[in-house]
């Protein structure tokens, strides 16, 4: 591991003014994703800007009706079982607790999860000499090589990574908001702004700003969200990445459906907002038929490669078993 | 807190040796003050600074439990967590569970059940467990399955480490 200074951010403002004096600082939260990149020589920041000691763990409610907000320091274990979100937004504690393991999810952070770093083996190792996000330039190893575990939608010739979170999956099927905080100030952005596509820069994750802290998440209220699911698809029964995953929600009135929340993980190089499969379920009887052409109309544009190509079923099945888990619901 | 200040260090550019400073934690009930390195994980910490080398390296990448303690009570894979992000905490590694010659419950579950093989990924397996029957997830066979699945044991000993767990569990409740 490369040296770096150490040091204790006392409130967020210290924080942002560290990273924006130094270019290659970087925020320590749980630090499961960015230590061990480190340790893999991928990240090799000159200083590291703890942020433990922040009081920004709190999950807590948003005034004027319904809504949660959640601290970015709060641990992926805590905010999984905070009574405010099993019993308001189940699909992301389900979601929160189909990620990694007790242990992992007792460091990891909420902010730092938004941040979590790809798997794609290209990236992961630098022995390998083609990676554009890694090294801009240097061309796709996972293009022409192994790309089983590799994006099927919003990808490029320069980039076919995915995001490997759960916790995003269900983050965007619910419109959260992420806060940050700069050294020029404070602003808000809509989860489907926060994540990139990878186009031409796939070195570039996000929307966030080099100085920019992100200080909590706001689920805006969803009365509906408390008939929602997440459903993992994975090589194994737990502790691994998605292959596949599907976050659902439905508003059934009558056996139609008034509303309808779908985002898919594992499949693009953001977590990936399903608006086909949800326009095509709005104003629909909740059935088999509506749920299968809902699959088909997201997945129509979806393109795979050498080794990943079944992922395109997969994901169209895995849509239809998430919807007819959320429809059973009472 | 000894850390050095943010506003000392704005502005400057990184220095190019490694950087040491002071640390303070609880450790197993001892009170143990010293200089570390920034970058040593607390694993590496316990392991090659305090010599306690019961917590064990196996993936180093947080990928098979083996390296499992608890911090203030909670359990976490301390190959990726640096030791001075921990300084004031505590941490009990699988050498502060047992009572004197006493064993803790769960190592003496472990051992009545045959819940190992080689031994290697057992201490971690039973800082994990000691946790997961502290926060309640031991309601069924599948929810110890579940909740135990961040440590592998490639013998295969699972079946007897969940029944281990479920006897340990019936005699602390």
């Amino acid at each position: 591991m490369n040296p770096f200074t150490y040091t204790r951010a006392a409130d967020p403002q210290q924080a942002t003014q560290a990273t924006a004096a130094n270019a290659s600082a970087k925020f320590l939260a749980g630090g499961t994703n960015l230590i061990d990149l480190m340790k893999m020589g991928v990240e090799r920041p000159t200083q590291l800007v703890d942020l433990n000691r922040l009081p920004l763990a709190q999950i807590e409610e948003l005034p004027n009706g319904g809504g949660v907000r959640i601290g970015a320091l709060a641990r992926n274990s805590d905010v999984a079982e905070h009574a405010l979100i099993v019993q308001r937004y189940p699909v992301l504690s389900q979601a929160l607790l189909a990620g990694a393991s007790p242990q992992l999810r007792n460091l990891a952070t909420t902010g730092g999860n938004l941040l979590q770093r790809t798997r794609c083996y290209y990236f992961y190792d630098p022995a390998f000499p083609q990676c554009n996000k890694r090294q801009p330039g240097s061309g796709c190893g996972a293009l022409n090589g192994f790309n089983r575990i590799h994006a099927i939608l919003g990808q490029s010739e320069q980039c076919i990574a995915t995001n490997p979170s759960d916790m995003n999956v269900a983050l965007a099927a619910l419109d959260a908001v992420v806060q940050v905080q700069g050294a020029k100030g404070t602003r808000s952005i809509a989860f489907a702004d926060f994540h990139r596509l990878p186009e031409n820069t796939p070195n570039i994750d996000t929307n966030l700003q080099a100085d920019e802290l992100i200080t909590a998440v706001d689920l805006p209220a969803l009365p509906f969200a408390t008939r929602s699911h997440y459903l993992k698809v994975r090589d194994r029964a737990s502790y691994a990445f998605a292959l596949v995953s599907v976050a659902a929600a439905l508003d059934i009135q009558n056996g139609k459906i008034n509303a309808a929340r779908v985002a898919l993980g594992g499949v693009a190089h953001k977590p990936w907002r399903a608006q086909k499969a949800e326009a095509a379920l709005v104003g629909k009887t909740a059935d088999e038929k509506t749920f299968r052409a809902a699959a088909e109309a997201e997945l129509a544009a979806a393109k795979g490669y050498k080794h990943n190509s079944f992922k395109i079923e997969l994901a169209k099945r895995a849509i239809v078993r998430a919807l007819r888990t959320v429809a059973q619901m009472t | 807190m000894f850390a050095q200040k943010i506003s000392e260090t704005a502005g400057a550019s990184a220095p190019a040796s490694t950087a040491k400073l002071p640390l303070r934690l609880k450790i197993n009930g001892k009170d143990v003050a010293v200089e570390v390195d920034t970058r040593t994980t607390l694993l590496d910490f316990l392991r090659e600074d305090l010599h306690l080398t019961g917590s064990k390296k196996g993936c180093d990448h947080g990928q098979c439990g083996a390296c499992t303690v608890l911090v203030n009570g909670r359990r976490i894979n301390s190959c990726l967590s640096l030791a001075i992000v921990h300084d004031g905490e505590e941490v009990t590694t699988i050498e502060g569970l047992a009572n004197g010659e006493q064993l803790h419950p769960v190592q003496a579950a472990f051992v009545e059940h045959d819940g190992f093989q080689c031994g290697y990924c057992t201490p971690g397996q039973i800082c994990s467990a000691v946790a997961c029957i502290k926060e309640g997830h031991v309601k069924s066979d599948d929810e110890i399955r579940e909740w135990m699945s961040g440590n592998l044991c490639r013998c295969g000993a699972y079946p007897n480490i969940v029944d281990a767990i479920k006897d340990a569990a019936a005699k602390s409740a």
